[in-house]
């Protein structure tokens, strides 16, 4: 064999073999979910209907739209799709609030100590996710470290009702989040043109009016891609909601967990996923067209500065 | 913002990253079975935690699962990334670049769910239970392994690779002498974040995993639900020393590796 069609050869298996296995493993599934989501419910095993099947001659189709009608007219559903929305999205923009300071005062820091701030910002995401909720239920339960602080200091006469409330799965979301909304909008502050503050400065603008109208637009990339990375994933998520919320707190990652694997209802399960994901679907397309150019998405920025420790310019 | 400002934000903000981590250490040394109220020094706790069956087999799966996943998505991830920086436009690249950034925003629930149907959908092939987790945490690592190589294959500088391929060394050849060796560090970066966020999952290992194949994850969950415990307190704390020792083992690896690399390529062999 020449070296010509080695290298060839070598190229398509580089790039076939991850293909093909993203392509079984990642989008024949949500397929699949697509398909289930139109079948009906039976007792049975795999507990669902067919909706492709061979009859005898020909191919027969049964799709039904009932899963979705069904999803439409149950209130309990709209009602946890909404939630899950206005939590996601008050979430971040607490993360937002916290989070610029933050990745600003990194960004600002003797070069020295950045990589240093970095590593103490992204290593609390590396360790156990389920570690850092379970962390909140012993600070947040009734007889818990706050209120054992806030009762012995004599600020409070009860102990509060802070686990098992709303409250406690926005301080779960920030908190588990806050890294993934800190290093992108690290990696853009750490890029901006500091002599471009400087002018607006030299020009007489006051240091709201800098940060307002120079620093804050040029800085949008960031801002945009950590709110997504918070945003998206927290409006499907489950565990926080599980841990920390009360049994009002409807989020629609706890409804479809439980028509899984409380109700066994697999086709209302799928649609729930469809059409959870129909709601992302703008946000998601919006990570991937304002994924940052270079050290690419805000992913990329994440993970590249973690790895890398220091802001590349 | 002042100086000052600048540093009163950021203690603020790492505290709160941090104090209730260091809380939850604290009290893993706890005498008393309350988790929250102070009763004296102990070390019963881990005692405890060696002596419990069910969570040791948990914690050996989910070691196994990780080692395996991490390496297979080391080796998936690093070919996606040479295939996304090195082959420049090929057809269906979007369609790649899409597949492979997907995983990092997908809610876990919804990969959870997909993958399972597709595994009850392959039931007489495939047995659920390790085999459906390593395939699972296989697919969602090899997304980050890919991010991390390709941010270091992208900035790595090219002509190395092309002067090797002039001198008529083959492209594996060339991968394995030339660019290997430059992205060692980002490769084992790499691994150890798809080793962790294995051995972290728990949505998508509760929807793949079948009868008699539990992580610990899933062991701890079902723990927690009951309440707080300080047996899962000294867990966490083993858990959390572990990854902040790996963080830093792979962080001077990657900045000594890093100083190195502009040292000879940046200034020039001496």
């Amino acid at each position: 064999m020449s070296t010509g069609s080695t290298a060839a050869w070598l190229r398509r298996v580089v790039l076939g073999v991850p293909y093909l296995w993203l392509a079984v493993f990642f989008l024949l599934p949500f397929l699949i979910v697509l398909k289930i989501s139109l079948a009906e419910a039976i007792i049975a095993m795999p507990p669902y209907s067919a909706v492709v099947e061979w009859a005898g001659d020909r191919l027969r189709f049964t799709a039904t739209l009932e899963n979705f009608a069904f999803l439409l007219s149950d209130r309990l559903y709209g009602i946890a799709y909404l939630n899950s929305l206005r939590v996601a999205a008050v979430a971040t923009f607490c993360a937002l609030v916290i989070g610029y300071p933050m990745a600003y005062a990194i960004a600002r820091a003797p070069a020295e100590l950045r990589s240093v701030l970095l590593m103490l910002v992204v290593v609390p995401s590396w360790t156990s996710f389920l570690i850092r909720v379970y962390a909140w239920i012993g600070l947040l339960a009734g007889n818990g470290h706050i209120n054992n602080l806030l009762t012995g200091l004599g600020l409070v006469a009860e102990p509060l009702q802070l686990l098992r409330t709303d409250f406690a799965v926005y301080v779960g979301i920030v908190y588990t989040y806050l890294p993934f909304m800190v290093l992108p909008l690290y990696t853009s502050i750490a890029r901006l043109d500091w002599s471009l503050a400087e002018a607006a400065l030299d020009l007489g603008a006051t240091p709201w009016q800098c940060f307002r109208r120079v620093i804050l637009p040029l800085t949008r990339g960031g801002i945009l891609a950590g709110c997504l990375l918070v945003f998206i994933p927290a409006t499907g998520e489950f565990v926080i909601p599980e841990l920390l919320g009360g049994a009002d707190t409807l989020m629609i990652g706890k409804v479809l967990w439980q028509e899984f694997f409380n109700n066994r209802d697999w086709p209302i399960a799928s649609a729930v996923a469809i059409v959870l994901l129909t709601l992302l679907l703008v946000p998601i397309a919006l990570f991937y067209r304002y994924q940052m150019p270079g050290s690419s998405s805000a992913a990329a920025g994440l993970l590249g500065a973690a790895a890398g420790g220091e802001a590349r310019r | 913002m002042s100086r000052r400002w600048q540093w009163l934000v950021l203690a603020g903000g790492l505290s709160f990253l941090w104090l209730p981590i260091v809380v939850l250490m604290v009290y893993s040394f706890n005498e008393s079975r309350l988790v929250t109220v102070w009763a004296g020094f102990s070390t019963r706790w881990y005692g405890e935690l060696f002596r419990d069956r069910q969570l040791i087999e948990a914690a050996w799966l989910s070691l196994r699962v990780a080692v395996l996943s991490a390496s297979s998505a080391l080796v998936l991830g690093t070919m996606a990334a040479v295939a996304l920086t090195r082959y420049g436009p090929f057809r269906g690249r979007a369609v790649f670049g899409a597949l492979l950034t997907a995983p990092l925003v997908m809610p876990e629930i919804i990969t959870g769910l997909s993958l399972l149907l597709l595994f009850v959908a392959l039931s007489p092939f495939v047995a659920r239970g390790m085999l459906t987790l390593w395939i699972a945490h296989t697919t969602f690592a090899t997304a980050y392994v890919t991010v991390v190589v390709a941010t270091r294959l992208a900035e790595f500088d090219r002509t190395l690779e092309e002067a090797a391929l002039d001198l008529g060394a083959t492209p594996f050849r060339t991968f394995r002498d030339v660019t290997l060796p430059v992205i060692a560090p980002a490769l084992l970066s790499a691994w150890l974040l798809a080793f962790t966020l294995s051995i972290d999952d728990l949505v998508i290992s509760s929807f793949v995993t079948g009868p008699g194949a539990s992580t610990l994850p899933i062991v701890i969950f079902s723990s927690v639900r009951l309440g707080v415990s300080p047996k899962v307190n000294a867990l966490a704390t083993l858990l959390v020393l572990a990854i902040v020792l790996g963080a830093v083992a792979s962080w001077l690896a990657m900045r000594r590796a890093s100083t190195r690399y502009r040292a000879v390529v940046v200034a020039g062999p001496k």
